[in-house]
């Protein structure tokens, strides 16, 4: 009996393995596929592709720095709308909402995640656009657009299509996600921890910022990462709101591009192997940039874990 | 037990029976999104008279192309000509099916559609960004008693490959020197201003929404979504608004006798009533292929389509081709396939 329980242990185990093993190895195809096909583009242009503006399918000529600009800064943007929003969301529900109110909340807010990123990008471009382009825009080149040095950020035509639509966009695609995650999280702060808390007198928000957070913060600051990483990824979206130009723009209300969009642009006509390549390469400069991100959230989660420990 | 296995194999041998035709009737094709609704409206009405069913799958000119070349679809559709000495290489045979019209459309408050005349230069000025108002004197001198807003002008463009900017560049290219030398001809640019919109309806929905906003798109969708578009000078030097009879001078004024396996681009043609920027679907199909009888049905499919599927195709606006290029492209055929 002993025997067979040890067998059974054994094919469980390596069923587990087989299963985490499958996707080390898709991981390790898809980065290995991506680098082979782009090679040609970092072959000819070196490493500066990553540097450089051009992208120019007739000469040939390609570089990557306006999709990952693009990229990084829609990113950032949605999370700085996204985060605090998503944080407010949470503790509503978890803190302050009454127990009838905060379930229909919820279901609302999952149903938010549920909608297909093709419908926020037809919203984005039907609805939102015309709205950015006839009052936000305006008014922030009028009011913000003349300051000396943060007036370069927001110059240039209302078109309304731009870097920041586009993270307005993707910050209102990710904030059910990181809701989510946080709501979950503060649920799971033991009362007593709570409770103990409000006995000593503190104010409701003393109690989320010296209890609630500092419990959950590693899950927390996962949820946003987890965030971050659908926003670098998102296509279909962007590519209706961010005019899909390569220009280089400092200014957050002119068009850009994004790798992602970028990609799904141009690949089925993209005509020539370079070309081709080129759209490979951005795949794997994607693929980096979702891992820095990763990393970057490990090295903090153990930061705040060893400050946690002092 | 012995009734079962009678009516299994009836079961089966009708399944074979039925199975066997239908693979035998498909036609595949891929290519080209601009000819694709006319080709899904033919292989509709073909397939209810012959019961042969063509299967094609829009995947762009480039995808088209690189299909055929593999072998893996009977025929591949092209916005763009191969020239002569790459089809020979790819042992492809090549000829025109549909044609229609790229159209600059505009945004512009209180201009109607027709109601704005640009030159080819000065569309090409346009697009290179050297040109940035709608009040700008070169406008205002090719359209007097119009009275044109101070808005700037923003360029909406395509953002993906496209067989519509292919033939429009070609035509910006024909038409403005500074255009060869910095931008060229091909299926996408480096485009030097305005936004990218995805596919036609992208480009539409941009110019729809942006005011002092100019595009271009294929003609079919200026009629479904009504945009106001610009009448251009062609190379006759007359102002010619897009329609199917525009469209057609140009298809007849091209000289298509002299293009070996029809390598012309119908752009900047010199009918004198002639569309400046009107463009060709190609077909591409293996000179000797892997599988005759298919090769055979597609070409029985195209002869229906150029002549009684003309019909069907006015209704979708597309323009029938002239009947002396018709009669080429049967030479053609004759010559090519034996």
């Amino acid at each position: 009996m002993a025997h067979a329980g040890a067998r059974g242990d054994s094919i469980f185990g390596g069923l587990a393995l087989a299963a985490t093993a499958f996707v080390l190895l898709v991981l390790a195809g898809i980065a290995l596929s991506t680098l082979i096909g782009g090679w040609p583009a970092f072959a000819r242009f070196g490493a500066s592709f990553v540097a450089r503006t051009a992208w120019d399918p007739v000469q040939r000529d390609f570089g990557a720095l306006v999709p990952i600009y693009g990229t990084i800064v829609t990113a950032v943007l949605s999370m700085l709308l996204a985060v605090p929003i998503a944080f407010g969301i949470a503790i509503f529900l978890t803190e302050v909402a009454p127990r009838p109110l905060a379930g229909p909340i919820s279901a609302a807010i999952e149903l938010l995640a549920g909608i297909p990123s093709i419908i926020y990008g037809m919203w984005g471009l039907f609805v939102f656009v015309p709205f950015m382009a006839d009052w936000v825009d305006p008014w922030l080149a009028a009011s913000l657009g003349r300051l000396p040095v943060l007036g370069a950020l927001f110059s240039g035509p209302p078109l309304g299509l731009g870097m920041l639509t586009a993270g307005i966009i993707l910050g209102v695609m990710v904030v059910p996600f990181v809701a989510a995650v946080m709501r979950d999280v503060f649920t799971l702060v033991p009362s007593a921890l709570r409770e103990s808390a409000f006995a000593l007198g503190a104010t409701r928000w003393e109690v989320v910022w010296h209890v609630v957070l500092p419990y959950t913060r590693t899950a927390v600051v996962g949820g946003i990462f987890l965030g971050l990483g659908r926003a670098l990824g998102e296509t279909m979206a962007v590519t209706f709101v961010l005019g899909n130009a390569h220009d280089f723009n400092l200014s957050l209300l002119a068009p850009s591009t994004s790798i992602a969009a970028a990609i799904a642009n141009e690949f089925t006509e993209a005509d020539s192997a370079t070309y081709l390549s080129a759209l490979i390469a951005l795949g794997f400069i994607l693929f980096v940039v979702t891992f820095i991100v990763l990393v970057f959230a490990k090295l903090l989660l153990l930061r705040l874990a060893r400050q946690a420990g002092r | 037990m012995k009734r079962f296995t009678t009516a299994l194999a009836a079961v089966l041998a009708a399944a074979t029976v039925a199975v066997a035709p239908v693979r035998a009737q498909q036609v595949t094709g891929a290519g080209s999104t601009f000819v694709y609704p006319v080709l899904a409206a033919w292989s509709d009405a073909y397939s209810k008279q012959t019961g042969v069913k063509i299967n094609y799958q829009s995947i762009g000119s480039g995808g088209g192309i690189a299909q055929i070349k593999a072998d893996t679809v009977t025929f591949g559709a092209s916005d763009m000509p191969l020239e002569p000495a790459r089809l020979a290489e790819a042992g492809l045979v090549q000829f025109p099916l549909v044609i229609g019209g790229v159209v600059p459309v505009v945004n512009l408050p209180g201009i109607e559609a027709g109601k704005i005349r640009l030159s080819g230069k000065l569309l090409a000025d346009i697009f290179l960004g050297t040109v940035k108002s709608w009040n700008d004197p070169a406008l205002a001198a090719l359209n007097p008693g119009t009275a044109l807003p101070a808005l700037p002008i923003s360029v909406v463009h395509r953002s993906d490959g496209s067989g519509t900017t292919f033939n429009f560049v070609d035509y910006l290219a024909k038409v403005s020197p500074d255009w060869r030398a910095k931008i060229g001809v091909g299926t996408s640019v480096s485009w030097p201003a305005g936004v990218g919109g995805k596919g036609n309806e992208g480009v539409a929905a941009y110019v729809q929404r942006l005011k002092g906003s100019i595009g271009y798109i294929e003609y079919a969708y200026v009629l479904q979504n009504k945009i106001p578009y610009a009448v251009l000078e062609n190379a006759a030097g007359s102002f010619v608004a897009p329609s199917a009879r525009s469209f057609q001078e140009a298809a007849a004024s091209a000289d298509w006798s002299k293009a070996q396996d029809f390598d012309l681009v119908m752009t900047n043609a010199p009918g004198a009533g002639a569309y400046p920027i009107t463009a060709t679907v190609f077909i591409l199909m293996h000179r000797q292929p892997k599988e005759p009888a298919q090769t055979k049905q597609a070409l029985d499919f195209f002869r229906w389509a150029l002549g009684q599927g003309q019909e069907v195709a006015a209704k979708l606006d597309y323009v029938p081709l002239p009947p002396t290029l018709v009669a080429q492209i049967e030479a053609y055929w004759q010559a090519s396939f034996h």
